[in-house]
């Protein structure tokens, strides 16, 4: 078929959502951030929420993440991103805010922001991307680094007894009374992109009913830091990180 | 004029309020006021005491070592500011719970037996009111229809069916105080 | 005339937030300014102007609740004492380095550590020459009354806006517990969304409505775009250095010698001056209002008429090294202080400053 006829409008079968932008993703090869920017990208359209989408991003690999979503940014200090988001939503409550943010960022500096903020029932959305490592600063532990996980700061492993345990945040987030809706998905395969969309989409929904926080954690690989090829990546984060970190809702009222 | 006071006793005496009204009271006569509290864990039943300024020009500076008053009510204010009154000055203590008495000859000493007072009137909180009254009676700087503007604006409106009661206080005190050591 | 109300400075802070539009208030509870906090949430603004105000989990979120409320280009503050400061200082480096208003109290008390909850200016270096990291100002007002507290809240907020800096008032345990009275403006109501449009759409994170989105953020990871960033800055910096200077001078007109004490010092100093002219000593008082901008040019001024100048302050010597590079030996400059809480009465600072010019 000739190119011109491929590129005809009516054999148009898949577009790109225009609020994701053309700048070319930093993420490496494989990384988990660019399938959820993405689908995050897309709810906002599919919602009609562009102009009143506001986001914050944290410090990790997805700093940047301002550079891929033409919406609203606020670019957070370290863990602190629901402390802005907080002020954000409370000032313009019409608004839909979001903060996205890594396992260093929100379950180790930011632990204290992210649990008042859930405790408060701030009507925000919380992505939580967990790699269970450090991938902007080269690869080092995170607070959900698992036992025995090679990092650059555990190079034998993580042990219990020096590092202590993996911390499942969000099994303690599920906990608090401010949250409606606290859930825990994937996106290595189109059917877990698919759950994991619907899942934000109902995250962001939520937002504008008043019902408190939603908090939608997202297992993800980082190939670099786990030094493993992409598709490997995926069958140890299916084989290690799921039996640890089980996908499902944990809250949903 | 100008009249620099300190007022000291413990917590829960009612001293930071006594100076609160006080303070307000000069507003009522268009005066400059300021009013310094000790603050922190001491105000918490230790001692507590209150600065109070009036005066017809702009304060300066609200930090002061010398007064023209002190209002005395427990032993450790008495110790601490005795030597603190100017020359001249006036110093007024309740003798509850004294033991170390004024001895100073070149200031004005009364003493309010509020203690008593208030127990005669059978109100205890009525305790700083009769002390005020025994100030007033010695120093009428303010005058008693700003002293009741004074409560009105320092007391919660839900307080106000309360100033009768403190207007009778502050007549008790002045009736009350006694002169120890008169210039 | 407008009513006469007896009040604390801490409260100051409160109303005058209220009265000049304010649109939220983040804190977190310490001696000695609570009552900053209190005073909000006994009047419940939100009931009437709209004004958020939110007791947070710390001061570093505070202050991060105060970033992202800046970035939406509300008028937006907090206010802590000497220990919550220093941990919002990375917040404050964080809000001048994306160029944001907000404005932050501090209600110094001694230090350092947990140090004690009485009257401190031992924060001058930490709030004049950075406290966070970076090459970074805040615009910085020291008031000295209760009234001073109340009217520097809407002065800060307007310095902040047109400048996009974060605006400090630096106070102290005297001026935050001590009631005076303080006269109430007409308050000035809150923006309007259209008004933010119309005013921050250019920057801030309001919602992309008919434009692409804005991105508020203080990274740059290239060199060469951060180092014009800073230069930026330190242009940004030199206006209002050349623009924003406010001061007040006590009896310097004839005045041979010279105080220079910035909040409660500057009350306690003007006592000292009205004792020291009782024994014919021609002393004066110079008052700096801005801390930064510091009033370089009008001490500058004022030194071919003096003979010597002291610095009054209730810490170990922190403004004295700022009027020594102005005067740059040309006379003594000398420097009595209290620390840790203590606070000198104006008796025990004309016996110190009268030994500085025998």
């Amino acid at each position: 078929m000739d190119i011109n006829e491929i590129i005809k409008p009516e054999n148009l079968v898949y577009k790109k959502t225009p609020i994701l932008k053309d700048n070319i993703l930093h993420y490496c090869p494989g990384c988990s951030h660019g399938v959820v920017h993405k689908i995050i990208a897309e709810v906002i359209e599919e919602m009609n929420i562009q102009e009143k989408t506001i986001g914050v991003s944290p410090v990790g690999c997805s700093v940047f993440a301002y550079n891929y979503l033409d919406i609203d940014w606020q670019q957070a200090a370290h863990g602190r991103a629901p402390a802005l988001a907080t002020a954000i939503k409370r000032l313009m409550p019409e608004k839909y805010v979001f903060t996205y943010q890594g396992d260093g960022d929100l379950a180790s500096i930011g632990t204290a922001e992210i649990m008042h903020a859930c405790n408060r029932g701030e009507n925000i959305v919380v992505i939580f991307i967990n790699n269970a490592i450090y991938g902007m600063t080269g690869g080092q532990m995170a607070p959900t680094t698992l036992l025995g996980q090679v990092t650059a700061t555990t190079p034998y492993g993580r042990k219990a007894e020096l590092n202590g345990y993996p911390l499942k945040i969000t099994e303690l987030i599920a906990q608090l009374e401010g949250t409606c809706y606290v859930t825990r998905q994937s996106v290595q395969n189109p059917a877990s992109v698919r759950k994991a969309k619907k899942a934000i989409r109902k995250a962001f929904e939520n937002s504008q009913m008043h019902k408190g926080t939603s908090f939608v954690e997202i297992v993800g690989t980082c190939n670099s830091g786990w030094k493993i090829p992409p598709v490997q990546a995926n069958k140890w984060m299916e084989e290690n990180m799921f039996p640890f970190y089980p996908l499902g809702d944990m809250k949903d009222r | 004029m100008k009249e620099e006071i300190i007022i000291a006793g413990f917590g829960g005496q009612g001293v930071l309020s006594m100076g609160k009204i006080l303070a307000y009271s000069g507003i009522m006569q268009d005066q400059e006021v300021a009013w310094m509290p000790s603050y922190g864990p001491e105000m918490r039943g230790g001692t507590c005491n209150v600065s109070v300024i009036l005066s017809d020009k702009k304060i300066s500076s609200p930090i002061l070592s010398k007064f023209d008053t002190a209002i005395i009510l427990n032993q450790q204010s008495l110790d601490k500011f005795e030597d603190r009154v100017k020359p001249g000055g006036l110093l007024i203590y309740d003798p509850n719970g004294i033991t170390r008495h004024p001895k100073r000859t070149d200031i004005t000493v009364c003493k309010i037996a509020a203690v008593d007072e208030a127990a005669k009137l059978g109100n205890a909180k009525a305790y700083n009111m009769i002390v005020l009254g025994a100030y007033l009676a010695k120093k009428p700087i303010v005058s008693m229809d700003n002293v009741v503007a004074g409560l009105k604006k320092s007391l919660p409106p839900r307080h106000h069916k309360l100033i009768p009661m403190n207007e009778q206080a502050i007549e008790a005190g002045k009736v009350a105080v006694e002169v120890i050591n008169a210039l | 005339m407008a009513e006469k109300i007896l009040m604390k400075g801490n409260e100051a802070i409160a109303y005058g937030a209220i009265d000049c539009g304010c649109d939220g208030y983040f804190g977190y509870p310490i001696t000695p300014q609570s009552e900053v906090m209190e005073t909000l949430m006994k009047v419940q603004p939100w009931e009437t102007t709209g004004m958020v105000v939110l007791q947070a989990e710390s001061e570093t979120s505070s202050i991060n609740m105060v970033y992202g409320g800046a970035c939406c280009g509300k008028k937006v503050m907090t206010s802590s004492s000497s220990p919550g400061i220093s941990l919002m200082c990375e917040g404050i480096s964080y809000i001048a380095g994306a160029e944001l208003p907000c404005v932050v109290v501090n209600v110094m008390r001694g230090g350092p550590g947990l140090g004690t909850i009485q009257p401190s200016q031992g924060d001058y270096f930490q709030t004049i020459k950075g406290g966070g990291h970076g090459d970074y100002k805040c615009i910085v007002l020291a008031p000295a009354s209760a009234q001073d507290m109340y009217d520097f809240v809407d002065l800060a907020f307007e310095l902040a806006f047109k400048y996009r800096n974060p605006a400090m008032i630096l106070g102290d345990g005297v001026i935050g517990q001590m009631m005076e009275k303080v006269e109430l403006r007409e308050p000035k109501p809150r923006r309007t969304e259209a008004e933010i449009r119309a005013l921050c759409d250019s920057w801030a994170t309001i919602g992309c409505e008919g434009r692409h989105g804005n991105t508020i953020t203080s990274l740059s990871l290239d060199p060469v775009t951060q180092e014009n960033f800073n230069i930026h800055l330190q242009k940004k910096y030199d206006t209002i250095q050349e623009n924003e200077v406010r001061y007040a001078t006590y009896r310097t007109e004839d005045a041979e010698h010279l105080i220079v004490a910035f909040g409660c010092m500057s009350r306690i100093g003007e006592a000292v001056v009205d004792l020291a002219r009782e024994q014919g000593i021609k002393l004066g008082l110079f008052r700096p209002i801005t801390l930064f901008p510091f009033p370089k040019k009008e001490i500058d001024a004022l030194v071919p008429q003096l003979k010597s100048i002291i610095s009054l302050e209730l810490n170990a010597g922190q403004m004295v090294e700022d009027i020594r590079l102005i005067v740059n030996g040309r006379i003594p400059v000398n420097f009595y202080g209290r620390q840790g809480g203590m606070i000198p009465d104006p008796e025990e600072i004309l016996e110190a400053f009268l030994k500085t010019i025998k």
